[in-house]
């Protein structure tokens, strides 16, 4: 859809950010987008508001054409997903925001000189591969936090501790069996009691955000498969469906059918793959095995159809790579019958054992407010009874044709959460199922032009991607590139929301509640 | 029933009549010792060979079956390759216990396999306070832990290491309280004793609930005791990437690995002596059957039924999920030892009211 962007002057910010909370209940940050728009337009923010109430949705932007030292009002204390957020913006743009507890560097390492999402970056002249600037890597204990002048500008700051000089302080991470990918924690400890998280990201960092200003639009697509590689379907999915729509590209039914089909296996596979991960975390490893035996029979129904099993590149603008193979609704039938008699083994074999429920009943609890300020969508989310599912809120391609159930539990503990997928894949077999044999004819894919312009303005598209909301923020200046494109990581939220949901747990428990809130590390580090 | 002390004095005999006394008895330790080592590394090679098929059949996989025929070779390829490799020192490992951590580690490893009786006049350590002696020799265990912990001078190692320290320390009461109940029972310490005692009858039979309730603890107690799972906190590898022995490479953890599947087994054959008879083989009152199973040889009983019970706790390795530490030793405080303490009073009360089989 096309965004309406309401734009407002830096000094009225907070007050209407407070409004909008407090009196219109915009309670959940959906999206915090750094900008460069140029020497007039300046560096600025966008946000997008969400009522989870009401579903209204608010988009302000911000900006300041002060490039030496941008300061904006931090919105940290509003929602606590703006904590990471705003690093992040801070730490591609440089902008700083005012009262943010902890401004320090997201992805890039501390010593790193300029911003390189700014459009006259360089960031080859500024570091260059000599011995001065690539040695082992600081990790600070201390932080800043700025003040801002009546007058807007950048005032003094003071320094916050995140970890004192007697604290216990464990690496989990970068290199460590259970974080999933290359993340690093720094972890201090009681004994084995967790007293602070503190996520330290960007080590498989690729800078995808900036690539994309340089690359046409159909070479975008091949990125979002890089990003959370197990909701690869509907990373591309959502990018192109949001390209198509600013276009005023329909396409056919056939197509919105399959990429429903090929979304809802692609979540089973990934709950799947969280449901091995977590067993092998807990040292269930046989259990493990058993989840990777039948996702293997989804990567086999991908690889006849896309070619690909897990870097599938089969979603196109327009339409889809590739017919289905002849074989496809034979398989995808038989995957139906099997993983219905399997799922039972998964009840079986560890999530109804005892030692399972002891780990995992009231761990990491987190309430309904914690996953919405926290921005935790998917079924994290809806462990803690948030209604979230974008399948349901805003049915897209072909979600309002089909019937089934969001799911949503109450306790928003590590149980739940385990619970939610595994009842999840049941809901996408029934998807699956009224899907399988209706399948419409038509065209897979739409004749596009060689050159694909998207006309100006800016568009956001979101899908339920295996692990909640992912995004596509898409501002264009009607040309063959990209001005700016920018993914709504669901990941992210995720790992925000580990020091709340670790501390006073044990050390034990970071990793069952790590594994229950599922998060992949290419798509938090972009 | 074969005789094993047949072929031992024999020996002996053979020995005194050409030599000294003292160089005799040099000669038998020396030999009796080069045994115990190959019978060790024999069993660590099968039981690593063993666990990798068991555990790829309970995960619908083949396990190793590329190196040698049906992958028999696999062992020793990595055994090989484990010493190769180079041992590592961290700048701060301190390394005096470092260096002696798995050599305690395995010496109370070798110490608890010399008490094995594997067959009648087979036992190689038996005197008459020997499950006192096996106890003691087993704890040893516990300080090369802790030593690889404190040597370390790594977080995990030491996080490891205290957890082990408290774990193994916590279920040795269980193992301790099972066997004494069993003790009163057989009413002796020495093993070659308590397997004669099951000639006519197997403890587990004969002691009816107590011994099956000691029996079930100690297989819990005595996963635990090995560090396994589920109750492989210790190394914990998802939370601690492998406990206590991060930082070893080459032999130095090569000798940790073997000490986990040779303790492993000897919990194994412990329980095959006090429970399921020993080298005993299967009577069942028949006259024929009972003399068919009777010509298979005592020590071919004694390694099928540690077998088996090595299979059992295998079984519960690859099943469970991992424990969390404080529900470890709730666990064990706060119902094995209450259980294990009111079996023994009730076995007591059995054995000495003549209430047993």
């Amino acid at each position: 859809m096309k965004l309406e962007i309401t734009t407002i002057e830096p000094s009225k910010l907070r007050a209407e950010l407070l409004r909008l909370r407090d009196v219109e209940k915009m309670d959940f940050l959906e999206n915090l987008v750094g900008m460069d728009w140029g020497e007039e337009g300046g560096l600025g923010v966008v946000y997008m508001l969400l009522s989870t109430e009401t579903g209204k949705r608010v988009n302000l932007r911000t900006s300041t054409t002060d490039r030496e030292h941008p300061v904006l009002p931090t919105a940290s204390d509003l929602w606590d997903i703006a904590l990471i957020y705003e690093r992040e913006v801070y730490d591609f743009y440089g902008i700083i925001f005012a009262g943010h507890p902890d401004m320090r560097r997201l992805f890039l390492r501390e010593d790193w000189k300029g911003f390189p999402m700014r459009k006259d970056d360089d960031p080859i002249a500024e570091n260059p591969f000599d011995g001065e600037h690539m040695t082992n890597e600081p990790l600070a204990d201390v932080t800043r936090q700025y003040s801002m002048n009546p007058d807007g500008t950048l005032g003094d700051y003071k320094e916050n501790v995140i970890f004192a000089p007697d604290d216990y302080v464990v690496n989990i991470g970068p290199q460590h069996p259970s974080t999933h990918g290359v993340l690093h924690f720094r972890v201090a400890l009681n004994g084995e009691i967790i007293k602070r998280v503190d996520p330290i990201l960007g080590y498989i960092h690729r800078g995808v955000e900036k690539l994309n200003e340089s690359l046409t639009y159909p070479q975008t697509l091949a990125l979002t498969d890089r990003l959370d590689y197990i909701s690869a379907q509907q990373s591309r999915h959502a990018l192109c469906a949001c390209i198509e729509q600013a276009m005023g590209v329909e396409v056919s039914d056939r197509v919105k059918v399959i990429r429903t089909m090929m979304d809802e296996l692609q979540r089973i596979d990934s709950h799947l793959l969280f449901f091995g991960c977590l067993c092998q975390d807990l040292g269930a490893t046989t259990a493990f095995l058993y989840a990777f035996r039948d996702r293997e029979k989804i990567l086999d129904i991908f690889e006849e159809t896309c070619g690909g099993r897990l870097i599938i590149n089969y979603n196109m603008i327009g339409g889809v790579q590739y017919d289905l193979h002849p074989n496809f609704q034979r398989r995808v039938k038989d995957f139906i019958k099997l993983e219905r008699k399997n799922l039972q083994e998964y009840y079986d074999i560890f999530a109804d054992n005892v030692i399972a429920h002891n780990r995992l009943d009231g761990v990491g609890v987190l309430t309904k407010e914690q996953v919405i300020s926290y921005g935790c969508t998917g079924g994290s989310g809806r462990a803690a009874g948030w209604h979230n599912d974008v399948r349901k809120l805003e049915p897209y391609a072909a979600y309002d044709r089909v019937q089934f159930n969001e799911i949503v539990l109450q306790d928003g503990d590590s149980y739940a959460r385990l619970i939610v997928r595994l009842k999840e894949i049941e809901e996408s077999l029934n998807i699956l199922e009224q899907l399988v044999d209706n399948i419409p004819e038509g065209n897979y894919k739409e004749k596009m032009k060689p050159i694909i312009k998207v006309p100006e303005g800016t568009y956001y598209n979101a899908v339920e991607a295996s692990r909640g909301r992912f995004g596509v923020f898409l501002e264009s200046h009607g040309d063959k590139t990209p001005y700016r494109l920018h993914y709504r990581a669901t990941g992210l939220p995720l790992v925000a929301v580990m020091d709340t949901a670790c501390r006073g747990e044990k050390i034990a428990d970071m990793i069952s509640i790590g594994g229950t809130l599922d998060y992949v590390v290419p798509d938090i580090d972009r | 029933m074969f005789d094993f002390s047949i072929v031992t004095n024999w020996f002996d005999t053979l020995l005194r009549s050409a030599m000294p006394s003292w160089a005799a008895i040099l000669i038998e330790c020396v030999v009796v010792g080069l045994i115990i080592i190959t019978l060790y590394a024999c069993f660590a090679i099968f039981l690593i060979y063993f666990e990798r098929k068991i555990c790829a059949f309970f995960q619908c996989r083949l396990g190793p079956n590329r190196v040698g025929k049906w992958g028999l070779l696999q062992v020793f390829a990595d055994v090989f390759k484990m010493l190769t490799k180079e041992i590592i020192f961290m700048k701060n490992t301190d390394r005096l216990i470092y260096v002696i951590a798995p050599v305690m580690v395995i010496l109370s490893s070798m110490l608890t396999f010399s008490c094995i009786p594997w067959n009648k006049g087979a036992e190689i350590l038996d005197f008459n306070v020997g499950v006192f002696f096996f106890l003691a020799a087993s704890s040893l265990g516990i300080v090369g832990i802790l030593l690889a912990g404190i040597g370390s001078q790594n977080k995990y190692s030491l996080i490891g290491a205290m957890r082990a320290g408290a774990q193994i320390i916590s279920y040795e009461l269980s193992i301790g309280m099972t066997m004494l109940a069993m003790i009163a029972l057989t009413g002796t310490m020495q093993f070659s004793a308590i397997v004669e005692g099951q000639a006519d009858c197997w403890n587990i039979v004969k002691g009816h609930v107590p011994a099956i309730i000691a029996f079930i603890i100690y297989m819990i107690a005595g996963n635990a005791e090995c560090n396994r799972g589920p109750f492989d906190m210790p190394e914990a590898e998802s939370e601690l990437t492998a406990g206590y022995h991060t930082e070893y490479s080459g032999m130095g953890f090569g000798f940790y690995y073997l000490a986990e599947y040779l303790n492993l087994f000897i919990c194994a054959c412990i329980a095959t002596t006090i429970f399921l008879g020993g080298w005993m083989p299967l009577h069942i009152g028949v006259a024929g059957f009972d003399g068919v199973m009777d010509a298979i040889p005592g020590f071919v009983w004694f390694v099928v039924k540690a077998v088996f019970v090595t299979f059992l706790l295998m079984w519960e390795r690859w099943t469970f999920p991992r424990l969390r530490i404080d529900q470890l030793l709730n666990l064990e405080w706060k119902y094995l030892i209450p259980i294990s303490m009111g079996n023994l009073v009730l076995m007591a009360l059995i054995s000495e009211f003549g209430l047993h089989f």
